[in-house]
């Protein structure tokens, strides 16, 4: 056992630490110090900066574009990338479908996708859960029948994360109602979002943003080519996918981002004669979260480096440990932050969300406080629920 | 004691809960407050008929005299459906400055309006540096010509956006954090030198931030002394903390009561997620909490009238504490249970949510109330 990190990888740190404070796009860097959502155009402009250095998907396949670092600095690359904060890859292709297509597609499909990933010439959504097909994604019921050399989809998918901006979207679709199992009778297609049939409709969420949808497939022609692998083994890839999903989740490095900025705010919100900070107990209750953090952190680099020994792409049930803890903390912050601005929390700003044209209520980093503390309420929802997620514990490491 | 209601005050609950199970579903609600106002002016209306805005007031100033019971039976029924009305700023509030500052005859010329519902009191004291203490205030009252001349800001000023008037906290004499010094005056929203600019709030209501720039009140709106209005600030504190621990009972009864029946609803693997064990313990958890607030909020109602302030302030307190954990509790396990549609704002249960989250920060969280009951050497040697 060798605790600390070495001098390489110390070094890949301070490289990756240069090029991001170099390079980030400023202003997607001041939105997200003060707790807002990155814009499009942001989020775009910076995947097309890293793309150009060879950075934007790191974890892919050298021939697709990765960079062929191992695990311990793919995790050095990502905390420094919260941490600094740059804005974080859209997930939908960088890890979830880009890796789906270049371990089960087509060649045709490799070469088409790929390169628009890495660019984000293409934004894609994830088009899995239904009404009736939540923490049971098995239990599915948007029907794809084949015609001739198209796929005729119907049905309805829901919480699509930034569907309104989406060029595509990778689904689940069930092909064999007759499967003896459920997750037999899936398959996994790609289908372009401009194609006759389809219709978004937003989904406003808690806070009064618009980030979820719901898409309706209404006799939705798809050329058969943009299967993915084989018909009816869609559960398979599904589940590399969501193992995929589970290792980012933890989010140490945003929620550190988000200590920093809660101390900031502490040490300047009037308390007493003195600021918030002043208070020893406020102090416990900061420290206690970063100890906490802490040990994921710890934790997160034991899985990482497995990882490292056992190869990539099997996920360890020991991620859902990761999952749980890191979304609580990123819950407790989003906390101990409304206590910190107390009853400046109270007012809204529609503008806050729709961009802002009158001076603020109160010190003008109020206003991102309370609709991230609701809106946060999210993270152990999805991605697996943090209810699934011990589920997952008690069976798959404890043998309950 | 008695826990049963007596037949007066079955009465009131009867008939709050009649017209808001008529008038004040969750769609109808969310219709209020896109009104002009951020309220139906016609359900302001009905409550005015109901003597709602009367029961605080004693009968000879045209009230009803009614008392602590009876606002927390209005308010629990408020919580339930999300009231959006400003009746914890001009009944609870206001009507506390009235009672407890305010001579006779100034009640006899104000109390009449508010309770005919033609006019509406906010209460102004929270300034950029008050947080959870209203004796952290600024603002100043210079004697003047016969009157007072009023200087400075207020904000987060509850209903102040829509209110024909303003029960305003202002300093005549010491300095911000004494509580010696304070009076209370009341004016008209429409004062020379007085602006407003109204905002939403994060649950859905309104608010606003005021500016005085050498606003003249005459001398006899300065509600009881001008320099010693503290004993009343504590006491309109208390009685509003009260009222806010009865509408967050009735949202998390109403959250808890939404929940189970969710579980109960949803099929996920073949089954109502109330199957799982894990769902059920959290319910019961839930329903635990909601007990434990709910026994806080009728001690606070018990207490808010306690003449002796430091047996009034531990009260009152501890309730604060509870409320703010139990909210804390069922509402995040509610959005948790309820799963995605937890997280919009198309389901009811959001909005209970970010309700709760208000409530815990006025008027001091859950920690700020901790701190002060351990300051005061907990709750036992009171009794
Ligand atoms: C903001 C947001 C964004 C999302 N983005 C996307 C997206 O882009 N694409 C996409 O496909 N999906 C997305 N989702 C959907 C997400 O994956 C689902 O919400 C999640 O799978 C939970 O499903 P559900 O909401 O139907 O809750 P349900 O499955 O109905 O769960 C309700 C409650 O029951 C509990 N529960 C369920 N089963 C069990 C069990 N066996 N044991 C114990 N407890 C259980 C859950 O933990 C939860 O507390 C998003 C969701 C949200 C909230």
């Amino acid at each position: 056992m060798d605790l600390k990190f070495t001098p390489d990888e110390t070094e890949f740190r301070a490289e990756v630490r240069a090029f991001i404070a170099e390079n980030v796009p400023k202003d997607a860097q001041e939105t997200l110090r003060a707790g807002r959502h990155v814009s499009k155009d942001q989020l775009v402009r910076w995947t097309r900066i890293l793309n150009e250095k060879g950075w934007s998907v790191p974890h892919w396949p050298v021939e697709f574009g990765g960079t062929g670092w191992d695990p311990i600095r793919q995790y050095i690359f990502l905390d420094e990338m919260q941490r600094a904060p740059a804005p974080q890859m859209l997930p939908f292709g960088h890890s979830m479908v880009g890796p789906v297509i270049y371990t089960f597609g087509s060649e045709k499909q490799k070469d088409r996708f790929l390169p628009r990933i890495a660019n984000l010439d293409d934004w894609w959504c994830q088009g899995f859960s239904e009404p009736g097909a939540g923490s049971d994604l098995a239990g599915l019921s948007t029907r794809a029948v084949r015609e001739g050399d198209q796929y005729v989809v119907n049905g309805q998918k829901t919480w699509t994360t930034l569907g309104q901006y989406a060029d595509w979207i990778f689904c689940l679709v069930r092909t064999d109602p007759a499967a003896p199992k459920k997750q037999m009778g899936i398959s996994f297609l790609l289908i372009d979002m401009t194609t006759p049939g389809i219709t978004v409709r937003p989904i406003r969420t808690i806070e009064g943003g618009h980030e979820v949808n719901e898409v309706f497939f209404d006799d939705v022609r798809v050329p058969a080519d943009n299967l993915v692998g084989e018909e009816n083994r869609g559960w398979d890839y599904a589940k590399f996918l969501l193992g995929n999903e589970r290792t980012g989740i933890a989010g140490v490095g945003a929620t550190k981002e988000r200590i920093r900025r809660l101390k900031e705010i502490a040490k300047a919100e009037p308390a007493g004669t003195g600021v918030v900070w002043d208070d020893p107990r406020f102090r416990e209750k900061v420290a206690a979260v970063e100890i906490e953090l802490k040990a994921l952190e710890m934790t997160q680099l034991r899985v990482v480096s497995a990882e490292a020994r056992r190869g990539h792409g099997k996920p360890d049930p020991a991620s859902s440990i990761l999952k749980i803890k890191g979304t609580e903390l990123q819950q407790a912050t989003t906390e101990l932050l409304m206590e910190a601005i107390g009853p400046f929390a109270l007012p809204y700003e529609a503008e806050e969300i729709e961009g802002r044209n009158e001076p603020p209520v109160g010190p003008d980093y109020a206003a991102p406080i309370a609709p991230n503390y609701f809106n946060m309420r999210k993270v152990s929802i999805y991605g697996g629920s943090n209810e699934i997620q011990k589920n997952i514990i008690a069976k798959a490491i404890l043998g309950l | 004691m008695d826990f049963d209601l007596s037949e007066e005050q079955s009465l009131v609950k009867d008939s709050v809960t009649r017209l808001l199970r008529a008038e004040y579903g969750f769609e109808a609600r969310e219709k209020h407050r896109a009104e002009a106002v951020g309220f139906s002016e016609k359900i302001w209306q009905s409550f005015a008929e109901l003597g709602l805005l009367a029961i605080l007031f004693d009968e000879e100033d045209g009230g009803l005299g009614a008392g602590p019971v009876q606002t927390m039976i209005v308010m629990e029924a408020f919580g339930r459906a999300l009231v959006v009305e400003p009746y914890l700023a001009s009944v609870v509030m206001a009507g506390a400055a009235l009672r407890h500052a305010a001579t006779a005859e100034q009640r006899a010329a104000i109390v009449p309006g508010l309770v005919e519902g033609s006019s509406r009191l906010a209460f102004a004291f929270a300034e950029r540096g008050t947080r959870y203490d209203l004796a952290r205030i600024a603002m100043t009252a210079r004697p003047d010509a016969g009157g007072y001349r009023l200087d400075g800001e207020k904000t987060l000023v509850l209903h102040g956006d829509t209110a024909t008037g303003f029960v305003v906290a202002a300093r005549t004499a010491g300095a911000p954090g004494e509580a010696a010094g304070l009076g209370l005056f009341h004016l008209p929203a429409d004062a020379e030198g007085l602006t407003r600019r109204g905002f939403e709030t994060q649950d859905g209501m309104r608010a606003a931030e005021l500016s005085f720039a050498n606003v003249f009140v005459s001398q006899d709106a300065v509600l009881g002394d001008p320099q010693g209005a503290w004993p009343a600030i504590a006491r309109i504190e208390a009685e509003t903390i009260a009222a806010l621990c009865a509408e967050a009972v009735g949202s998390m009864e109403r959250m808890v009561e939404l929940t189970v029946a969710y579980i109960k609803e949803r099929k996920q693997f073949g089954v109502p997620i109330a199957a799982f064990q894990v769902l059920q313990h959290r319910a019961s958890e839930m329903y635990m909490a909601l007990e434990q607030a709910r026994s806080m909020a009728i001690f606070a109602a018990m207490n808010a009238g306690e003449e002796d302030e430091a047996a009034r302030r531990a009260a009152i307190s501890a309730a604060k504490v509870q409320i703010g954990r139990s909210g804390r509790f069922i509402g995040q396990n509610a959005v948790q249970l309820h799963g995605g549609v937890g997280v919009t704002m198309e389901y009811e249960i959001a909005h209970h949510f970010k309700r709760q989250a208000m409530i815990d920060l006025a008027f001091g969280d859950a920690d700020h109330h901790l701190k002060l009951v351990a300051d005061a050497g907990g709750m036992d040697e009171r009794d």
